[in-house]
This record gives structure tokens, sequence and C-alpha cells, in this order.
């Protein structure tokens, strides 16, 4: 019963649907000037970045800015999975359990041996990065679903670490730790949750800044050509195992930077907050937001934060029997989750793209926009 | 470059308008000296896991209290304010939890929590509670960590701790079981844990032959009964839930594994394992699997319909949660809100939320109601009730039986009976301050 | 030695259901390339209709057949409505439509019939076999299932390999264009392959649920193992589902009995691993050639 895969029926996950991040196409003429271009580029975001967030954390009110500060790590997470399953194109069903290291490390390094944030959040990401190692050289010998099992039983697996070894660990409840201080600068009223807002923000700006760099750069071509034919790129002498190991690792550092975040924010490492709907929801998250680019990963985001709470308001403003409100919530967001695949195939990003496109086209004169119609 | 200039500008407009967005859902922290009470009402907040793996029976517990809330409201409520409690889900989940606790203090500004459930979850609210001086009032669980008066002020629990309720089995053991060999089935959780810790302060080692733990979410749990059996144990020991004592007995079914069966109050009410087991084999009925078994309590069984206390809270139950069924988790809800009103009638008419917490601290040891134990409050513990009642179920019904003991969680504190009697419900149903 | 044949025969009949529930999840790769992430939460709503039936009636078997018409037109409907929509795009998209509606399966049963698991009555007795004076962990009940589960799989071996129904199916799979060229109503087959997975799918909720109960997540392991199962063995081999969700099956009842239950998806992560390591197509993967 076998069967043979006829030429161009990729298993999941391989085949070059992604469609292009923002930006990637530029002018022939530019191309001499491109390394320095994109360091100011990538300088400016992050500059634009943090006085967005700045402004938004001073108009919120305390709880607005924890979900702030919410958002803000898992966009950490998501662009460097965004990167890793958009550019690499590798599918990845494990990096709720690369968060949970990085939480578990911040944990047990601010708790137990009582070290300073920023040196914690490094090792975080240092430690996410090893395991990153490990977890992208046993990833690069797989493919699509294959890739995807793996990482499914990386999800469920890993997080046992914490059960089994409770004593380190804590076993099933977890560890706590104190809230950050706030610096004694900025006054003794400022809130706690807008200090915690700007420590992630800062990550979120260092990982936009690195990631937004790596794409552009010839490691970015070199996973997007591994991506789009991986014969063709052995053969033009790249390192097919090498490059994809590369992606999981800065992935990976992505998550334990973002996880160590969730244990500073929400001052807690537990089994319960690491499980396969995690994992599942960040997946969801870059997809829906749009595959393959920061701004898709800042929907991503919003969406992971903000649905939750919008489906729990809509759920109680009709007075439904409790059965039924309880489980509204979770309802609409499949339904969410189905509704925004059929219609917007290439998420959030791809329909705002082809938004400003047609402004674009409707604001400028056609000639200008002579040049091949994005993918998205 | 136009056109990526463009787009980070829609990117960053973007991220400003979806922040507006985000504040303009909700009102900024309120600044009132007792936020959540007005002339007419009080709310309260909890996080319950009303969806997921850890729903069953849980989710009946919170609508179950706020259906007593609405039978006090009703009769005029407390000093003429009506309770209002509001139920948000965490799914059992620590970062949810973390979330909806945030979003009842900051935004929807309660005047205290209530009720709320696990330890995995709780723990990861209580410094925030405690710091924010928020009252924590009868956290639903037997997690002896509550109990740190002097540490966590605003932290109250309300059930016996399990390291008391393991205390007690294990004396019953030890004087009607001696010699026999003892496995134990737990939880691998602070209930599992805290349970067995009580069961190896009263037994001696030599005779707990086997200790198979389990991890919630699971579905098999054969290899652990199996292991038991192995061992010999002529005595098996639950600290479970509901839907492992029920899949313990069914594996025990199948290796016609007889041992006797001693479970914990939380895993026991003959209502939930029966359903469970209703259709395990052709004409039995689902009780049969844990007939006999050994357990405790520390309110009236659920289904003692002689007892004014369950008369009243079934009343309230037809009336204001009619589509649950009566069993343990919604007699639990009820039992809890009538002690919260309870405290709430002691704290007067001027209600801060200090006052709520020095009077169950001075006055709670005092209050009495469905329990059958008194209660451990006091400045330095905060525990809950005091000890638990040995009891067996007969017929498919908990009998209890031998009176009500009390003890101290502390490994070698004795164990002593407990004279006092539950008094009647107040004659409206609602207490009196 | 009792406990280890006892563990011995909890794995397989644990392993049977993981094996049918990776039949399912197979059939669907090879008729779609699509990993069915939702076949979990359509079995679980089977076999609630499954109970309400067999409550109401007092049959067991009506609620059985019931459950698997019910099964082969959920499945059918969900590829009609839903997955000839995504077949055609990103590969990503299919995975998130299919979990999308796995969310609203589960929540829509929390809202029709509660979060209370129920009860579902066995086939036939639970009461382990007698030998030499001891119960095995083993029962009729699990005969049954066993047999079931290898009946279906050679059934359907028997499906594709021999009927001209298989070999239209097989030809819509692996080459549509070619296959409607000749005649073949492909739409028609791979809506076929969906209601025949779906059905299998069901058949597997039916058998577990005695032992696992009937709620919204009660499914959640079985959907879990049963995709590991799947990933083991191979998702384009049907010996390699039933294969694969035995040794599954067996490995966690071992480590379960010997280790302790915390280290369970620790080991089906180490198996898996260690498997895909040396096979990255899993245990009965074939090598494939690339035109380039």
């Amino acid at each position: 019963m076998s069967a043979q895969e006829p030429a161009g029926r990729e298993p999941a996950g391989r085949e070059p649907a992604a469609p292009r991040p923002a930006g990637a196409s530029s002018p022939p003429a530019r191309r001499r000037r491109l390394p320095r271009s994109t360091l100011a580029r990538s300088l400016g975001l992050a500059l634009a970045g943090a006085l967005a967030l700045f402004v938004a954390s001073e108009l919120l009110g305390s709880y607005q800015d924890l979900q702030l500060a919410s958002g803000t790590y898992y966009f950490i997470v998501l662009a460097g999975l965004t990167m890793l399953t958009g550019l690499s194109g590798q599918i990845s069903l494990g990096h709720g359990a690369l968060m949970a290291v990085g939480a578990y490390t911040v944990a047990l390094l601010v708790g137990n041996e009582h070290w300073a944030l920023v040196p914690a959040l490094a090792a975080a990401t240092a430690v996410g990065a090893a395991v990153g190692v490990a977890v992208g050289a046993a990833a690069s010998r797989l493919r699509g679903p294959y890739l995807a099992g793996a990482t499914l039983a990386l999800a469920i697996g890993l997080p046992a670490l914490a059960e089994k070894y409770a004593g380190t660990f804590g076993g099933a409840n977890g560890l706590v730790i104190d809230p950050p201080a706030v610096p004694a600068g900025l006054g003794a009223s400022f809130p706690l949750e807008r200090w915690e807002a700007w420590i992630a923000g800062a990550g979120a700006l260092v990982v936009v800044f690195v990631l937004n760099n790596l794409a552009r750069s010839g490691v970015g071509r070199s996973l997007r050509a591994v991506r789009d034919d991986e014969i063709a790129a052995s053969l033009c002498g790249l390192h097919v195992g090498g490059v994809q190991t590369l992606a999981f690792v800065v992935s990976a550092a992505c998550a334990g930077l973002g996880g160590g975040m969730l244990a500073v924010v929400l001052q807690l490492a537990a089994p319960g907050a690491f499980q396969l709907g995690l994992s599942l929801s960040l997946l969801t998250a870059i997809v829906l937001g749009g595959l393959g680019s920061q701004l898709g990963a800042i929907w991503g985001a919003a969406v992971l934060v903000l649905l939750p709470t919008w489906t729990e308001h809509l759920a109680h403003s009709f007075s439904l029997s409790q059965q039924v409100s309880a489980n509204l919530p979770l309802a609409i967001y499949g339904a969410v989750l189905i509704g925004a695949m059929l219609v917007w195939p290439s998420g959030i990003q791809g329909a705002l793209r082809r938004i400003c496109a047609l402004v674009r086209r409707s604001l400028f004169d056609s000639k200008e926009l002579a040049s091949p119609k994005t993918s998205g | 470059m136009r056109a990526t200039r463009l787009r980070a500008a829609c990117g960053g407009c973007a991220l400003v308008m979806a922040a507006l967005a985000v504040a303009g859902c909700g009102s900024s922290g309120g600044g009132a000296s007792a936020p959540g009470v007005t002339a007419t009402s009080i709310t309260f907040g909890t996080h319950q896991p009303l969806t997921g793996p850890a729903a069953p029976g849980y989710s009946e517990i919170a609508p179950a209290s706020q259906a007593y809330f609405d039978y006090v409201n009703a009769h005029g409520g407390v000093y003429g304010r009506k309770i209002h409690l509001i139920i948000k889900n965490d799914e059992y989940n620590p970062t949810n939890t973390v979330s909806v606790v945030h979003e009842l203090v900051l935004k929807d500004d309660v005047f205290g929590i209530f009720e709320g459930l696990g330890t995995p979850t709780h723990t990861k609210v209580v410094g925030f509670l405690n710091s924010s001086k928020v009252p924590d009032m009868f956290v639903a669980s037997g997690c002896p960590c509550w109990d740190k008066g002097a540490e966590q002020p605003y932290t109250f629990g309300w059930q016996p701790n399990y390291t008391i309720e393991g205390k007690v089995l294990g004396q019953y053991l030890k004087q009607h079981f001696a010699g026999k060999k003892v496995g134990v089935f737990y939880q691998d959780d602070d209930f599992g844990n805290g349970g067995l810790a009580g069961i190896r302060d009263e037994l001696p080692a030599s005779q707990i032959v086997s200790t198979q733990s389990y991890q919630p979410g699971t579905t098999n749990v054969a290899p652990e009964i199996s292991a038991i059996k192995s061992s010999g144990a002529e005595v098996l020991v639950d600290f479970t839930v509901p839907i492992y004592t029920a899949l313990g007995q069914l594996t025990s079914y199948t290796l016609g594994y007889k041992p006797q069966l001693v479970v914990s109050n939380v895993g026991i009410d003959p209502t939930t394992v029966g359903g469970l087991l209703k259709t395990y084999s052709k004409g039995k009925a689902g009780t049969e699997l844990i007939e006999g078994a050994i357990t405790d309590g520390y309110i009236p069984a659920s289904s003692d319909t002689s007892n004014p206390w369950i008369a009243l809270f079934r009343k309230v139950k037809d009336e204001y949660d009619k589509g649950a069924p009566f069993d343990g988790n919604v007699e639990y809800g009820m039992a809890t809100a009538y002690t919260l009103v309870q405290a709430l009638e002691l704290a007067g008419k001027e209600l801060t939320r200090e006052k709520l917490v020095d009077v169950v601290e001075e006055k709670g040891h005092e209050l009495t109601g469905p329990g059958l134990v008194p209660f451990r409050y006091s400045k330095s513990e905060h525990g809950g009730y005091a000890g638990v009642e040995m009891g067996q179920v007969r017929g498919g019904k908990i009998v209890l039986f031998g009176g009500p003991m009390v003890t101290e969680p502390t490994a070698g504190s004795p164990i002593t009976p407990y004279t006092g009697t539950q008094p009647s419900p107040p004659s409206g149903g609602v207490p009196s301050p | 030695m009792t406990r280890f044949i006892d563990l011995t025969l909890n794995g397989v009949s644990t392993g049977a259901v993981y094996a049918a529930v990776a039949l399912a999840l197979v059939m669907i790769w090879r008729a779609t390339r699509i990993v069915n992430f939702a076949q979990g939460g359509m079995l679980m709503i089977t076999t609630f209709v499954a109970s309400d039936v067999i409550g109401s009636t007092g049959s067991y078997w009506l609620g059985f057949f019931v459950a698997l018409a019910c099964g082969l037109v959920l499945g059918a409907l969900v590829e009609r409505l839903l997955v000839r929509r995504v077949e055609g795009g990103p590969p990503l998209n299919a995975v998130i439509v299919a979990l999308g509606l796995l969310i609203l399966l589960e929540a829509v049963a929390g809202m029709i019939w509660g979060n209370t698991p129920r009860s579902f009555p066995p086939a036939f007795s639970i009461r382990g076999y007698e030998v030499g004076g001891t119960r095995l962990l083993f029962a009729p009940n699990d005969t049954f299932t066993v047999l079931v589960v290898l009946g279906v799989a050679v059934a359907l071996w028997l499906l594709f390999r021999f009927t001209d129904l298989g070999l239209r199916m097989r030809a819509s799979a692996l080459a549509p264009e070619v296959a409607r060229l000749l005649g073949v109503r492909v739409g028609r087959m791979l809506t076929l392959g969906w209601a025949l997975a779906a059905l299998v799918g069901s058949l597997a909720g039916v058998l577990v649920a005695p032992s696992v109960f009937v709620g919204p997540s009660q499914f959640d392991p079985v959907l879990i193992f049963g995709f590991t199962a799947a990933v083991l063995g191979g998702l384009d081999s049907p010996p390699g589902a039933v294969v694969g969700g035995v040794v599954l099956g067996l490995v966690l009842s071992y480590v379960s009995g010997y280790e302790g239950a915390s280290l369970v998806t620790l080991a089906a992560l180490v198996v898996l691993v260690a498997v895909l390591m040396v096979r990255p197509g899993g245990l009965f993967s074939t090598k494939r050639e690339r035109r380039v």
C-alpha cells in the first residue's frame, strides 16, 4: 500500500505558500545601500514602536497596562514563531514548551538565586536558545506533519518535567516570584503594571530590531531559499540542516525571552500555564495575524489578548444560562478562526495589505504602480 | 520607500488605535475607600474553571453561591445591600487567573474576591490581593497555604485543609485497620500530597505498602490501580476527584479487586461518582462500586434530606439554580455563601475592606452554621473548618457517624472530639447579625 | 509477572483505541493531505449523540450504529463545507480551520450537553477474564475493542486494495487531475474519504467512551495520543497507524506502571523522537523520489 509522492504534492508546511514579508521587494537601484538602510529602517521601526508603547502605556489604566504587557510578551514569542514558520517554513506546535523553559529559568534565577531582572531575562533567552539547538537539530530532519507531531509531543512532554522534579520546579503549583521592583526614580505611585509593560516593551523592541535585520540579511535569504526549494538551496551551497536549526534557535530564543517576560509580568511559572492549548494558540495567532511578517505578529498578539476579553463581554451581555454563557466565548473563538481562514487566507496583515493597495491605487497615479501585484 | 513608510505609519497608528480601543473598553480604576460597595450593593468577584478538564463538578459551585446570594437579596439583602457575584472563567490556567483577578480588582472594582477556586491558580494571585489589600474570602481549596494570618492577612480558607482530613482519616485507619496493608491512590498536586502527608503522620511507614499518583488530565489509571493490587493492599485510600475515584473503581472492578475503600470528601459525592458509574454494568447501580466506602464530611451529607440545612439549600436551589443537580458541589457553594453573608452581617452597616477582614479574625471562630465543626479563625490562623466527621456510603448515600473531630494541621498535634452541636438554620434562611 | 501481563494487556486495549483514531487521521491525510485536528471534536459529538440515543431508547447497539451514521454525515459535511474551501490554499490554513473546528465543537457540546461528564455503557462486560485464580486487566469488552479495530483496519485494506471504489479514492488523492480525466468524480471521492474516516473516528469514540466518560474535553488525550501514534507509524500507512497505536499504548502503559504517571507524556515524546530520528517519515514510511 505504498504511495509515491508525485512532484508538486509536498507535505504540509513545506509549500512556498507564505506571503512575502512586508517590504521584501526593493527597487533594484537601492540594492547597494541595502545593509545601511536596513539598519536605519530597523532602528526607525524600533523607535516608532517605543514611542507608540510609551504613549499607550501612559494613556491606559492599570489593567490595560497589564494587557499591554501580556500582548507584548506574546508578540516577542510570535515574532520568532512567525519567522520560523513563515520565513523558514517549519511548523512548530511546541513553542509553549519553549516559553515554559524561559519562564522557569527566570523564576528560578530571580526567586531562588535573587538575580537581577536583565541578567535573568538574558539567561532565559540563552537557555531557550540552547534548548532550541537540540530541538532544531532534531527538527531539521523532519518535515511537515512529522515535525508538527514531534513538536506537539514536546509541548505535552516538556512541562511534565516540572511535575516530575517537583522539588526544584514546584510541581503542579509551580513557582511564584516577587513582582519586579519599580525603580525609585519613577516615583512611589508609579503603577507596577506600567513598569511591567515597559520591561516587556524593551524586550520587544530588541526583538523587533534583531529579527528585522535578520529577515533582510543573508541569513534571511538563506532561510527563504531553503523554505522554497531545499534541493536547489543545497546545490547552491547552503547547509540545509544548519540553516533550519539556526531558524529554530532564533525562534526558541524569542520564545525563551517571551516566557521569561511572562514570568516577570505575571510573577509565576506553573505547568498549568504552558499546556498544549498555549502552543496551539500561538500557531493560530501567527496565521490569523499574517504569516511571516512582524506586523502580523502584532495583530496576532492583539487577538490573543483582546479576543478572550471581548468574547467574554459579548457572552455576558445576553442573559443566557450558565452553561451557554460559559462556553460561548470559546464557540465564538472557534468560529472566528474558521471564518478568518475562509475569508482572509493571508490573515489580518494580508487583508490590510490588500486594503492599503486599494487605497494606494486610488490615491496615486496608476502608472507608478506598474510593479507586480503583491502576493497578499 | 514610500510604500514602506506608509506601512510603518499604518502599523504605528494601528497600534496606538488598538491601545486606545482597549482603553475605551473599560473604566479606569476606582479610587473609593470602599470600592465595590454602594448604599444598595456589594460586589464580589471569583475565578472558576467553568470550562475545560477541571470544570466537571467545580463549575457548579459559584452558580450555587450566586443562587444563595439571590435568595438573600430577595429577602432584603445585607443591611439593604444586594450581593452581586461576578464569576469569571479561568479554565484552571494560572495565566488566566492572574488576568481575570486583575480585571476584577482594577477594572470591575470589586469589594473582594470570594471562593477563588484551585491551588495552582489561586496561589498566583494571593500576593497581588494582599498587597492591594483586597479581601480574599474563603478560598475554594484545602491547601494549608491560605492559613498564614501574619503574611497573608487578607486571605482566608474555608474548607478543612487536606492535612487535617488526612490526619483524621489516618487515625481512623490506625484504630480500625491496624496491621492491614494500605495503598494510597492520589492526585499529584497539593490535594493528594497533603492528604498523603496526613496519612503518613498517623500510620506507621510499614503499613503503607504502595502509593501511586496520577496526573489530572490523564484518562488511563489502570496501571496505577494494578500496581496497588499487586502490592496486596487490603485498604485503598483515594485522594482523588470524582472522575478518578470512578476510573479507579472501574479498574478495580475489572481486576476483581475489592479492598476497603477510603475516599476523601472531595471525591466521594455519591451523586457525582454514581452518575459516572451509572452504566458500568447492566442492571447495577453506579453507587454499588463505592458502597461501604469510608469517607468524611464537615457539612451535612447532601443526600441527608432530614437535615434542615439540606432542606433550606434544596429550596434555594429549586428556586434560583434550577438547572443544577443537588450534589456536594452545590451544597459547598451555598454553605460558603452562607458564611460570607454571616461575615458581612457581623461587619456592620459601615462596611470597609478592613472591617470585614478584622471581623472574621475576631469573631470568625464563633460562627455557626451548616458546619459540623467550628472554624479556625484568629489573627494568626486563617484556616477554615477545624476538622471533619467520619462517614460511610450506605445504601448509596453518605451517613456520618462517630461525632466530629478537630485538630491542627501540624504534625503530631492531637485529634480531639468536638462536642458542640449543629444549630438549626435561622427562620428566614438568612443569618441575622 | 502478573503485573507485566496486566500492563501489556492494558497497553494493547488502550493502544487499539489510539490505533482507531490514528487510522481516521491517516485516511484523511491520504485523501486530502490535511491533519484533521478536529477528529477529537467530531468523535466527541457523535458519542454524545449515541449517549442520548442509548439513554432514551435503552438499546446500546442502536446508539452504536447511530454514532457511526452521524460520523459519516459529519465527515461528509465538514469536507463539503469547510475543507473544500481551504484545500488549495496554504496548508497551515487547513490546520487552523481544523483547530477552530475542534474548539467550536467542544464549546457547542458544552452548551448543549453541559460540562459534566457522563457515563457510557460498554458493549460487553468489563469484568476481567479469570485465569488461574486471578483476574486479568482484560475483559470481554477489550476483546471486542481490539477485534473491531483490527477488523476495520483489514476492511479498509481490502477496500483500498481490491475494490474499484478504493482505487478511485486512491487515484483522487494522488493524482486528482489525471483521475478527473479518467472519469473519476474526485470531489465525491474526497467527501467519501472524509466520511469514512469520520466513521472510523466515531467508532473509536464509542469504544473508548466507557473508560474515559463522555464530556467535551474528555477525548482530548485520546486525540493527542492518536495523532502521536499516526505520526509514529507514518501518516501514509494504515498498518503503520495500527502498529503505532499499539506500540504507543504499550510504551505508555509500561512507563505508567513501572515509573509513574508523571513521566507518561515525556515517554511519548522520547519514543516519538527516537523513532522519527531513525525514520523521519514514521515507522512504515517509504522512500520518496523527487523530481527536481
